[in-house]
């Protein structure tokens, strides 16, 4: 009985031992850091990538990662706050005035100097779009992450229908195929719109037209940009006027109010991506406006993708083609304790093979070394129209002021589009009034 | 043995110890100890909410914004006072939420009150009624405000086949959410169904207060029983009934979860009540000297409003 306990102690002291060395070098081999980022697929698709991180440095890494209706609300409190909860964040693309301004985000032009990391290396559009503060200067406070712009998606197997291509024809005198024009789009919304497929009432198009946070902003955009919207006088910034409320810009708010009232799901007053997907994942929608990042999900669908869906840019209007830019680039946090672990991840997602692999998993790389490789364009069904909208996005304001810009925006638009309230030249005369009086606060003259 | 002697020196301590302590408590005036017994409490009070208070009233008068601590602060005077009263757009989000408020309270008290005079008599399944009634006030405003917006959708929302039933009109026919005219109700609606069984409760009490010999007299009297109803039972029930309007009313002025949930404000600015608008400003555009003025208008409007209201409550409660 003694020897049984003797033996006993003496391997509870082995297995003990043991375990001591294993957490000691745990604790030795490094720390954990924490991303934050927006709860959606390529979130997930970071969580796998990041397992080779952890392989290779030792440094273990943890995910906050939150719904889009509360990403940009619960990060900028964060920020602003002054937290330590996040070491390295994949912050929106407007809030980097914000951010560099209120020494949020660490400037990283002496790290990718020390570390031969080059903006040349990206896509020109990703680099201003998420990495400079001010714009077009040679400030970067993030390394491009997750290109993404406005996309649209259609139901390939419809169009494919022999009866529909018959009565589309009759109607509209020419072959139903992807829209090259919005006026393309409106007639095919509104084609599909009430028709019975199989023997379920079917709709045109689902776009968004979200009040809360941005939705609306992001999808009138897209028709804004084509029908000559522009943000200011590109040769006296902040001069709006004629710009934001032109005759142009008018009649491209009117169109978006054509194509919410005459092609959209019952019920569709209050759609982001969630409600698109959603529309278009149980067959209800023909086209939906979504960005590029649900793409590769999309096309996995069992009930939607593969061979039922298809993908398009975002088509031309009467002054050109652009495309609301989504993405965003990832950043280290100034309050993080951290920091040296942060930049050594965002070192090694520069990687070329991390960005190749980060592409093959279902994020959206902005590195040449992807995007310019002969074989990206066949790589996906979509890689194409990614391509193509990449080479054409604009971006939203991105001030420190954006917020209270957007909010401006959103309030001014979804009264004229989903409440009726006002004329389309009300409405835009109202928005440069709104975005003169957050300018004027700023201190900024025009 | 041993433990007669450990008991005995934990008296001995304890009788050496009090007298000390008593002689201390017995110096102090009444007025001391009273201070020495609330103090800990005005501490926290004054922490949590007067701090707080004096703090917003100060930062009203300033540009200062939450997000830009290393801006210097300016001080503006009235300017955000003035800007908020002469804002259109601040004085139709009060518009927004005066219709809420009004119309929540007035189905909610004239229901609430219907619902308690039912109950109130004995009946088969009384108890279980009772529970039911009062399920939905127990749920989370967020739950709420989710399922509804399902019963709401156009076409698979149970609400637009109820409506759609009883009128023909087809059920996607009309939007409870996305509609102009018909979002300011639905926010109403879903409000009277959420906090109903809360105002009937209160009333309950107020017509379970009322003794039986009132209404014996009344009937030896030969009193109607419509008689009855308007001479006893509304005016010993109205100071109960006017608690339960000011609760209602004062919660339902800062109403915001559920609102932000169904409709998020829109259509446009349609369901847009001062507290979406506040938060806005405060936790979206970060405008925290705007913000602040425009939460001690509201609060100075709760404020005096409800203190009108309460020398009303106590003026009936005196008859």
């Amino acid at each position: 009985m003694k020897r049984t306990m003797k033996t006993l102690v003496v391997a509870c002291g082995a297995v003990a031992a043991a375990l001591g060395v294993g957490a000691g070098t745990a604790q030795a081999q490094g720390k954990t850091i924490t991303l934050c980022w927006a709860a959606w697929d390529p979130a997930n698709a970071l969580v796998e990538l990041s397992k080779d991180f952890t392989a290779k440095s030792g440094i273990g890494m943890k995910f906050e990662f939150v719904p889009w209706t509360n990403y940009a609300d619960r990060f900028l409190n964060e920020l602003n706050s002054h937290g330590s909860l996040c070491d390295l964040i994949i912050g929106d693309s407007q809030w980097i005035g914000g951010a560099a301004e209120n020494g949020q985000y660490v400037k990283l032009n002496d790290f990718f100097k020390k570390e031969g990391i080059s903006m040349d290396d990206y896509m020109p559009a990703t680099v201003v779009g998420y990495s400079e503060w001010p714009k077009n200067t040679p400030n970067y406070w993030a390394l491009p992450a997750m290109g993404d712009a406005v996309g649209w998606t259609y139901r390939k197997d419809w169009f494919a229908r022999p009866d529909v291509q018959k009565d589309f024809k009759a109607k509209y005198g020419r072959e139903i195929g992807v829209p090259k024009t919005l006026d393309e789009l409106k007639d095919i919304a509104q084609f599909f719109q009430g028709r019975e497929i199989d023997g379920k009432k079917v709709y045109g198009a689902s776009i968004y037209t979200e009040r809360g946070s941005e939705g609306i902003t992001m999808g009138v955009s897209n028709y804004l940009y084509d029908y000559g919207f522009k943000y200011d006088d590109p040769k006296k910034p902040y001069a709006m006027d004629g710009f934001v409320n032109s005759a142009n810009a008018v009649k491209g708010l009117e169109a978006y109010k054509e194509l919410y009232k005459c092609c959209t799901p019952p019920g569709a007053s209050n759609s982001y991506m969630s409600e698109g997907l959603d529309a278009f994942k149980s067959g209800q929608v023909a086209l939906q406006m979504n960005f590029f990042a649900f793409f590769p999900g999309l096309y996995k669908d069992p009930n939607v993708g593969g061979d039922k869906i298809g993908f398009f840019v975002n088509p031309a209007g009467p002054a050109g083609q652009a495309t609301q830019l989504g993405g965003q680039g990832i950043s280290v946090v100034s309050y993080s304790k951290n920091q040296a672990e942060a930049l050594q991840y965002i070192k090694w997602f520069s990687g070329g093979d991390v960005q190749k692999k980060w592409w093959a998993l279902g994020g959206y790389s902005c590195a040449k070394s992807v995007l310019n490789d002969p074989s990206f364009p066949n790589s996906a069904p979509f890689a194409k129209e990614f391509l193509q909208s990449m080479g054409m996005v604009v971006d939203f304001w991105a001030e420190p002021s954006y917020a209270q810009l957007l909010q401006a925006e959103q309030k001014r638009v979804h009264d004229y589009v989903v409440a009726d309230k006002g004329t389309a030249q009300e409405a835009l005369d109202g928005l440069v009034k709104d975005w003169k009086a957050i300018f004027k606060e700023e201190g900024k003259k025009f | 043995m041993n433990e007669l002697s450990a008991s005995s020196r934990i008296t001995y301590r304890a009788v050496m110890v009090r007298p000390g302590v008593a002689r201390r408590i017995r110096g102090l005036s009444d007025k001391t100890l009273a201070w020495l017994f609330i103090t800990p409490t005005i501490l926290l009070l004054l922490a949590i909410n007067i701090f707080p208070l004096l703090w917003t009233i100060y930062l009203s008068f300033t540009n200062y914004r939450a997000n830009r601590a290393n801006v210097p602060t300016i001080w503006l005077g009235a300017d955000w006072y003035r800007s908020i009263l002469t804002d259109p757009d601040i004085w139709a989000a009060m518009q927004v939420t005066a219709h809420f408020v009004i119309w929540t309270v007035l189905i909610e008290t004239v229901l609430g009150f219907g619902l308690a005079y039912l109950i109130d008599k004995k009946f088969r399944g009384h108890g279980m009624w009772t529970t039911i009634i009062l399920l939905p006030m127990m749920l989370s405003p967020a739950v709420v405000g989710n399922f509804w917006t399902f019963l709401y959708q156009p076409q698979i929302g149970l609400f637009n086949y109820v409506v759609a039933f009883f009128t023909g009109r087809a059920a996607s026919s009309f939007q409870m959410l996305g509609d102009v005219t018909l979002s300011p109700w639905a926010i109403v609606i879903v409000d009277a169904w959420m906090w109903t069984p809360y105002v009937m409760l209160i009333c309950l009490a107020g017509l379970r207060s009322i003794p039986d010999y009132i209404y014996e007299a009344a009937e030896v009297d030969r009193a109607t029983k419509w008689r009855q109803f308007w001479s006893i039972t509304l005016p010993m029930a109205l100071p109960f009934i006017m608690l339960a309007v000011l609760f209602r009313g004062i919660e339902n002025f800062k109403m915001f979860d559920m609102v932000n949930l169904l409709t998020g404000g829109g259509p446009g600015s349609t369901t847009e009540v001062a507290s979406i608008t506040l938060k806005r400003a405060a936790f979206e555009s970060w405008r925290t000297g705007y913000s602040s003025a425009f939460a001690i208008i509201l609060f100075v409007t709760v404020f005096g409003l409800a203190n009108i209201y309460v020398k009303a409550l106590n003026r009936v409660k005196s008859r």
